[in-house]
């Protein structure tokens, strides 16, 4: 039986990242999201794996770290909270166009600027849709519980280096801070020197070699030609994420007529909005997408003949909802409920919006 | 006797390092980056370090150092090398880690960056090409611009009321506890180019020995942005660079 140990989804974060044999982590206080690093400083990995863990001056010096170590082959991540992600853009930017592999955490709180230090869900737009400069995408995972937040950083390095980009976990205030229990999965060891070589010679900057040409990590190309052609590559990388990497789970879609599209913790309470609806008779159904990029377009795409309307229900003014209109493309309603600014819906008042959205 | 009696190894007096590529460097003629760019490559030779080293380089007309020396290199975001040097020493402590800055990028849009891995005491080096003026962009006001230099955006004079005071970004890094040694060097005659050599040997040595940053500023003409020809930048320099930033050692330990 494995352990299973009760936790907030931020220290699980940490845990994770130690079990799945990460190198290095890079942050800056803030909240809702200091138990992250502050397990790590707490749990000494640097005495047991080997991995570095480093509070760095800010945000933008947190990135550019992850930056110089992702470069490296190493597998590095940081964590922030919403103002903290907007100082790291430009660094995410930079690392999307250097095509380096590495995790970023944002515990999200509600905005816009300094904002509350409540949960929210109001920085979709920023993780689906750029945040930084140029055309790039991050891999978005998504999770809904603690057990989700400690599985995720495995896979999201997965994902990382699978594809050589930077990789999301994007949750919220909720699911950083509540306590669940955890069930920690097999250890991985740290990869060796002549392991990170062998995956990333070709690219790396691990010291260049007799062997090898110099490796060189940039974003930049002069010529508009080479950096059309790099974009072009990109965007074939990306194509092929969405291809082949989009996760998302559902509850009782099966036979539904309606359906909330929820992330999150948001799903969480949605699946209670499903039961209530159908104790009275209305065939409401889930779909979570557990990846925000890449968006489960066919998986919404294919349950549209069945309904009678979506309904996106997110803790912001309505951001993912825009995805799931262009699916739908105007052939079944789609809705929005959402609260803003750190507050949570119960269920009764997202049911009560649901019931007012499909009369 | 026909030049091939001449050339033979043993009348062999000068090559180019091997660390150098054969690219053509695209810095104006009489810019110091060229004469720096050397010198840290005959370091990185004399040494034998040339698989060990992973380089730094900034935004600025030094972001394509990366093409002139023949190691690993990471180009980063404008004022973040030391950041991500901090990160590479970290994961990697048997490699070299340097960065190479210029003004702007290291004392103006840097700063933090620059201060606090100094202040950690990271074992890198840092070679700071400080030529009073944003060279690349086309000859704005530095951080380290003079009180009276005319640049882009200074067309009368910096003054400082307006633009505030030139930096001294390297007397504040030796306060630093983190710092083992900062100096400040010139490459203008053979003489100073013999010690700014000498400072960027003995920085490198410096970053394996657990001793914290090693900080090598080079004060450097940009005749291109000051709008007057080499020999005459050269001049300028020694007249109104070296009286407000004087060369030496301040602090070696």
């Amino acid at each position: 039986m494995a352990e299973k140990v009760l936790m907030k989804g931020n220290e699980a974060i940490a845990y994770a990242a130690i079990n799945c044999g990460a190198d290095g982590y890079f942050g800056y206080p803030i909240t809702p999201q200091s138990e992250v690093m502050e397990t790590l400083m707490k749990e000494k990995p640097w005495e047991s794996t080997g991995m570095v863990v480093l509070q760095a001056e800010s945000e933008t010096a947190s990135i550019n770290m992850v930056y110089g170590g992702a470069a490296c082959g190493k597998k590095v991540m940081t964590s922030s909270s919403s103002p903290g992600i907007s100082l790291m853009c430009e660094g995410l930017t930079y690392l999307a166009g250097a095509e380096l592999p590495c995790l970023v955490v944002n515990v999200m709180r509600g905005g816009p600027g300094l904002g509350t230090i409540q949960p929210s869900q109001g920085d979709y737009f920023q993780a689906t849709k750029g945040g930084g400069h140029g055309d790039y995408r991050l891999i978005v995972l998504a999770p809904a519980s603690v057990q989700d937040m400690y599985d995720f950083v495995d896979e999201a390095f997965e994902l990382a280096f699978k594809y050589r980009n930077p990789a999301l976990i994007l949750a919220d205030g909720v699911i950083g801070q509540m306590m669940e229990k955890v069930e920690f999965r097999p250890k991985k060891a740290r990869r060796t020197d002549e392991e990170v070589r062998q995956q990333c010679d070709s690219w790396a900057t691990l010291g260049k070699p007799k062997t090898r040409e110099r490796n060189v990590i940039t974003s930049l190309a002069l010529d508009p030609v080479v950096m059309e052609n790099f974009n072009i590559k990109l965007q074939k990388k990306y194509a092929d994420i969405e291809a082949n990497e989009v996760r998302y789970s559902t509850y009782k879609t099966e036979d539904a007529e309606h359906l909330i599209v929820a992330f999150g913790c948001m799903s969480r309470i949605c699946e209670n909005v499903v039961d209530m609806a159908r104790e009275n008779g209305i065939k409401l159904g889930l779909l979570r997408p557990i990846t925000l990029f890449p968006f489960p377009k066919k998986q919404i795409d294919a349950l549209v003949p069945q309904l009678k309307s979506i309904m996106s229900v997110e803790l912001n003014a309505g951001q993912m909802v825009e995805d799931v209109q262009l699916v739908a493309a105007g052939r079944v309603p789609v809705g929005f409920y959402g609260r803003q600014g750190g507050v949570v819906p119960n269920p009764d008042e997202i049911y009560e919006a649901f019931l007012k959205f499909i009369k | 006797m026909d030049i091939n009696d001449i050339i033979k190894p043993e009348n062999k007096v000068y090559g180019k390092s091997s660390v150098l590529t054969d690219n053509i460097m695209h810095y104006c003629p009489g810019c110091s980056h060229g004469v720096v760019h050397k010198l840290v490559a005959q370091v990185i030779e004399e040494m034998d370090i040339q698989d060990k080293t992973i380089g730094v380089s900034p935004v600025g007309c030094s972001v394509f150092a990366y093409n002139y020396l023949d190691i690993d290199w990471q180009e980063a975001a404008h004022g973040r090398a030391p950041a991500l040097a901090t990160a590479i020493k970290r994961l990697n402590p048997d490699k070299y880690v340097f960065t190479y800055q210029g003004d702007g990028d290291l004392a103006s849009i840097g700063t933090a960056e620059t201060m606090h891995a100094c202040n950690r005491g990271e074992n890198i080096v840092i070679i700071f090409i400080n030529n009073a003026i944003y060279g690349m962009t086309g000859g704005q006001m530095a951080p380290t611009t003079l009180l009276g230099q005319v640049t882009a955006t200074t067309p009368y004079g910096r003054k400082a009321e307006l633009n505030g005071y030139p930096l001294k970004i390297t007397e504040l890094l030796a306060q630093l506890e983190g710092t083992c040694y900062v100096t400040r060097q010139s490459v203008q005659n053979p003489a100073a180019v013999r010690k700014t050599k000498a400072a960027i040997r003995k920085a490198f040595e410096n970053s394996m020995m657990k001793k914290g940053t090693s900080f090598v500023e080079v004060v450097s003409t940009c005749n291109s942005g000051w709008k007057i020809p080499p020999v005459e930048a050269n001049k300028w320099m020694e007249e109104n660079m070296f009286p407000f930033y004087p060369l030496g050692d301040m602090k070696d330990r």
